[in-house]
């Protein structure tokens, strides 16, 4: 069973999005780092004040039998790259929603999370797509 | 995978006890197969340092019987059948008369004029059509006939692979060595076992009638508890293959290489007398081997996959054939043609990695050598 955090937000990409005080916290759901299998890397992500649109490539997700592009789900400026992840890529498929968290994002325009899925929502897409 | 897309598939007689056993499975070549079942990398390191069982039932069977088998098999083959002594196998290839291969295959001499081939599942209708195609009963002198529907085969992989089997068998598999095999009874079940396999471990090969497959899985499962036997899906195969440098036919040899450009010269045995092939190969040592395949390692960040560009002097020469985030050495290994002259170790290229052009060299293979 696919865990889906209820309190936050996701995209039809497979990612999920915390935003506390205007800074957005992106990682990949439970779901696409099942998938994905086992995770050897994850990075390439643009350096910190680095502007990023929405749709923007802002890291590369390498699993044994694939690789995954993680999108930008919001405008805005990064803040933070997810340094632990260049020894330990792992974390992100063990604790994809607190220690796997790839990057953080100052988000540009508030407005811009209205478009993001809840969690029942996302929910839905997954069983779809299953 | 849904329902309706693995009924299209062809099943080994081992499906429902991958599906019991959580396999997430795949479509590979039209078969229904199992890619992971605790996870890729965690199956890879369990058959390099315990044991693992793989469901090999897709792999073809061929049986070629008579008086003019040896003879049959010569003219199909490039390495020579004639020194196989019964109980014994070799690893060939079968080539057209350009020169590319066919598929590469074993050839197992179960007696005077009894071989058994195992092809690769992808191939076997096309090397079906290959071989009966090149045959005729009267004139050859043996028959040929396909077994692969009823015969299923397991592979046991793994430093404990010989104590686990022993304990189901009479047959003495110390005595079974590299490529030898012995026919006998194991888990009550008549099989043939074979000192072959596809990970650079030591381990053994199994081929049973399907009839026997769930019989065989569950005894073979109760004997390996104390070893921590564990099934292992395609992922784990393909890596643990890779690390070994043993070629995939499809990726790394191809109807369009040549097996002295794969460097499987040593089952080339052009002394043997006329082959399918041989002419070609023959020209191509005289003008000069243009390419070779070559194993390399990546020396900046990224996975090589296969079909991304290979460069060098910042040219096109070629693509990764195979490669693969290696779990035993923690890097990204590969294989690839490289032209004659920059194929010795040390040769520095560049991988095209997606958007990156990532440095690569040229290293000795296998990648991984078994410690024992």
């Amino acid at each position: 069973m696919d865990t889906i955090p209820a309190q936050l937000l996701y995209t039809s990409d497979h990612e999920w999005v915390s935003i506390v005080d205007g800074i957005a916290t992106i990682g990949i759901t439970d779901h696409a780092q099942d998938q994905l299998g086992d995770i050897v890397f994850c990075g390439d992500s643009p350096e910190p004040k680095s502007k990023v649109e929405k749709g923007d490539t802002i890291a590369v997700v390498e699993s044994v039998k694939a690789n995954s592009d993680i999108y930008s789900p919001v405008d805005g400026r990064v803040v933070e790259v997810n340094e632990e992840l260049e020894e330990e890529p792992e974390l992100v498929n063990g604790d994809c929603y607190g220690k796997g968290w790839i990057l953080k994002v100052k988000v540009k325009d508030p407005d811009d999370i209205i478009e993001l899925l809840n969690a029942e929502q996302y929910e839905k897409l997954v069983e779809n797509e299953s | 995978m849904s329902k309706a897309d693995l009924d299209k598939l062809k099943k080994t007689p081992f499906f429902d006890l991958h599906v019991e056993a959580g396999a997430r499975l795949v479509d590979f070549g039209g078969w229904a197969l199992p890619v992971q079942y605790e996870g890729i990398l965690a199956e890879h390191h369990r058959v390099r340092e315990k044991v693992g069982l793989f469901d090999v039932s897709h792999m073809g069977e061929f049986f070629v019987e008579g008086e003019g088998a040896e003879a049959f098999l010569q003219r199909m083959t490039t390495n020579d059948v004639s020194t196989l002594s019964d109980g014994q196998a070799h690893y060939t290839v079968s080539l057209y008369e350009h020169g590319g291969i066919v598929d590469d295959l074993l050839v197992y001499k179960r007696g005077e004029g009894r071989y058994l081939v195992c092809v690769n599942a992808a191939c076997i209708e096309k090397d079906w059509d290959w071989f009966s195609s090149h045959h005729d009963e009267g004139r050859d002198g043996c028959t040929l006939v396909n077994g692969s529907e009823s015969w299923a085969q397991l592979a046991i992989q793994g430093r404990h692979a010989q104590a686990l089997l022993q304990k189901l068998t009479d047959v003495d598999l110390g005595g079974v060595t590299y490529y030898r095999f012995a026919e006998g009874v194991l888990a009550g079940i008549n099989c043939i076992i074979a000192r072959t396999g596809y990970t650079g471990e030591d381990g053994f090969e199994l081929f049973l009638s399907g009839d026997d497959a769930a019989s065989m899985w569950s005894s073979l499962f109760d004997a390996g508890e104390e070893y921590g036997l564990q099934p292992i899906g395609l992922g784990a195969r393909d890596t643990l293959r890779l690390e070994s440098k043993y070629c995939l036919y499809g990726n790394d040899i191809t109807d369009q290489t040549t097996p002295l450009e794969g460097r499987l010269a040593w089952i080339v045995k052009l002394d043997k007398g006329d082959f399918i092939g041989r002419d070609a190969l023959v020209a191509q040592k005289e003008a000069g081997i243009p390419r070779r395949l070559v194993g390399f390692e990546l020396l900046g960040r990224g996975i090589a996959r296969h079909g991304y560009s290979v460069l060098l002097h910042g040219e096109v020469v070629g693509e990764v054939t195979s490669g693969a985030h290696s779990p035993s050495l923690g890097k990204s290994i590969g294989l690839c043609y490289l032209p004659a002259g920059s194929t010795k170790s040390g040769t520095e290229f560049e991988v095209q990695v997606r958007k990156k052009r990532v440095p690569a060299v040229v290293v000795k293979t296998p990648f991984y050598k078994r410690p024992y």
